[in-house]
């Protein structure tokens, strides 16, 4: 029988022991990456996490890798619990990190993806057939030959994605794998994904991601994680539904000196963010209501500030992120 | 897909692989993995024949500068090797995949060795033609097994150097440059062993190096039984034994390593 979940944990909770700073250098910290995670990613699905710098993403995919430990709580992929049978486990499955540096630079393309198909016990032909199917949908076949040492950025995370999906695993993870890529390669990589986890229905993708539109445009279902919570998980139409009470509204404004600060004692403001930038400030409003924004507007003109532009707009992934957390995910990072 | 023995089997090829083929495209290994040490047993002879030594001297120096390599790539390649691995997010791979790290570790190791058989084998002969060194083999059996057991023992020593580097990180790193000279003048590459007397030739006999050139001395010269340290017989069973201690060791070594890394978080971790 086969397992329902793909992916199930319950509780999982990881802490990281870190040195302190010179002062109390013998002294171990504690820093927890996971609390508390408890995830059910049905087979067949495209499961995002979407989260900033720091909110444990890839910690908890290690943990489902089998490379980490969970502390507390457990796991299961593809139905075995992953600190117990990781054996059961790592034929399952694969993984493809952005900006990774693995392989030989001395190997061509090819050889270097028949090395890592060997570790997975896969023989000459089917390795030969899936590599060069591979290449061609990614359209590196006329780079097989290269020398991987020589092959640009964005080449090098094509063939890194073909090593992950060569050897079909049941569940694949993707740790931000547009990482560093232009807008092109980015999209060939996205398209990519896509097809290739809509070919089979039982084919499953967890992707972590900090690019809100990445997510929304991929994912059957996202999961908001910050520091170290899962904070909400649904689809992203549901996601965004939640806001469609909310009025959200995009402003841009002559430069705000200080009056950003009475904001949130509004009536009807519930959510805000400032984004300070050339020759103008940019502000993002949460409302309760569309009844709000008059407010909104007489207090930036009581501030002399001059309206340059203004636009209500449909709720986005990033405007559920900044309700969730409270602010944007460009500032959790800055925080982080 | 393999499982079992034959994907341990496919593991090996695979990772040798790179060792022999990838390293002979960097074209500069001829110059500095053959000429330099050429030139350096080259200057072993010039002394030896100033002093008028005996003619199996120069022998014993070409056979010396041969083995060398083979030293050399064990404390600058294989014992790094897991660490760059690491480094480059290869390690992380290896252990997230269903082979065997140890399977791994072999792969390296009979990769180098071929590899460096090759530098060996041209140090070899270039040295014996142009000093026409006159080897004399007794008993090419004996030879035989005497140099594939102390290769074993040799790269046994270096799997487990490997899979401690990991585990130490840099601190170990000085010990590369700590070991690389006092081998060369413990073990014998330049002169027979026995000049040490007993007791300091046979602390040099944990490096298998020791043993296992003095036996190839004894077998591949017509004066070489008679400044013999050990008798071959024993010496054989000594690198034996070695072979399976430092093998144990490293597997011993590498399962903690793995552990290790699984709990801490650590080892996998390319930012630290
Ligand atoms: N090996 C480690 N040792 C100690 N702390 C760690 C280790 N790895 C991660 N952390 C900490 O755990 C927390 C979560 O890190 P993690 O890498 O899982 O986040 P992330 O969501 O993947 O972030 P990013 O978007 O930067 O990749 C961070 O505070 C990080 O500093
Ligand atoms: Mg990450």
């Amino acid at each position: 029988m086969k397992p329902e979940f793909a992916i199930h944990t319950e509780h999982l909770g990881r802490i990281y022991k870190v040195r302190g700073n010179r002062r109390e250098k013998r002294q171990l910290k504690e820093r927890v990456a996971l609390r508390d995670v408890n995830l059910q990613v049905p087979r067949g699905e495209f499961f995002g996490l979407l989260g900033p710098n720091g909110a444990g993403k890839t910690s908890l995919i290690k943990i489902l890798v089998t490379l980490l430990a969970p502390t507390t709580g457990r796991a299961l992929v593809a139905g075995h619990d992953v600190a117990k049978y990781p054996q059961s486990v790592r034929p399952l499955i694969n993984m493809v990190s952005g900006g990774e540096s693995s392989g030989y630079g001395l190997l061509t393309v090819r050889e270097n993806l028949w090395l890592f198909a060997q570790f997975y016990g896969m023989d000459y032909r089917t390795t030969r057939t899936r590599i060069d199917e591979l290449l061609e949908i990614v359209g590196l076949k006329d780079r097989a030959n290269t020398k991987t040492s020589d092959l640009s950025t964005g080449l090098r995370q094509k063939m890194n994605i073909v090593r992950g999906f060569l050897t079909d695993p049941h569940v694949i993870f993707l740790d931000e794998p547009t990482l560093g890529l232009d807008v092109g390669a980015s999209r060939d990589v996205r398209q990519f994904i896509r097809n290739w986890a809509a070919a089979k229905p039982e084919r499953t993708v967890l992707l972590t991601t900090h690019y809100m539109a990445e997510a929304d445009e991929l994912c059957d279902r996202v999961a908001i994680i910050n520091a170290g919570k899962v904070l909400d998980c649904d689809s992203p139409a549901n996601l965004k539904r939640r806001l469609q009470r909310e009025a959200i509204f995009h402003l841009e404004v002559s430069p705000l000196n200080g009056v950003v600060h009475g904001f949130e004692h509004l009536p009807g403001v519930r959510k805000f963010v400032h984004t300070p930038g050339d020759g103008k400030s940019e502000l993002e409003l949460i409302l309760e209501s569309d009844d709000a924004i008059g407010g909104v507007i007489n207090t930036l003109t009581t501030h002399r500030a001059r309206i340059l532009n203004l636009q209500k707009r449909e709720p986005t992934l990033e405007d559920v992120f900044v309700d969730l957390v409270g602010m944007s995910l460009a500032e959790a990072e800055k925080n982080g | 897909m393999d499982r079992g023995w034959r994907l341990f089997l496919r593991t090996i090829v695979a990772r040798a692989y790179p060792r022999v083929v990838g390293q002979q495209r960097q074209r500069t290994w001829i110059f500095f993995e053959t000429f330099l040490p050429f030139v350096a047993v080259s200057a072993y002879v010039f002394v030896y024949r100033a002093l008028n030594a005996p003619a199996d001297y120069i022998g014993f120096v070409v056979m010396g500068g041969a083995m060398t390599a083979f030293w050399l790539n064990i404390i600058w390649s294989m014992s790094a090797q897991m660490y760059w691995e690491k480094d480059n997010g290869n390690l992380a791979l290896y252990i997230m995949a269903p082979n065997s790290l140890m399977a791994i570790l072999l792969g390296m190791a009979i990769g180098g060795m071929f590899a460096t058989s090759l530098r060996a084998a041209v140090i070899l002969i270039l040295g014996t033609w142009v000093f026409q060194v006159p080897f004399v083999v007794s008993s090419p059996a004996q030879l035989f097994a005497v140099f594939l057991l102390t290769m074993t023992a040799l790269y046994g020593m270096g799997m487990l150097f490997a899979s401690l580097f990991l585990l130490f990180g840099r601190d170990v790193w000085q010990m590369n440059t700590m070991l690389q000279e006092p081998v060369y003048f413990l073990s014998g590459f330049y002169f027979p062993v026995k000049s040490f007397g007993f007791a300091v030739a046979l602390a040099a006999s944990i490096v298998p190096m020791t043993l296992g050139m003095d036996a190839m001395r004894q077998l591949t010269f017509s004066s070489g039984p008679s400044i013999g340290f050990l008798r071959v017989r024993v010496e054989i069973a000594v690198l034996a034994v070695l072979s399976i201690v430092f093998i144990t060791a490293a597997k011993y070594w590498l399962d903690r390593m793995e552990r290790l890394a699984i709990q801490e978080g650590t080892l996998t971790d390319r930012r630290r």
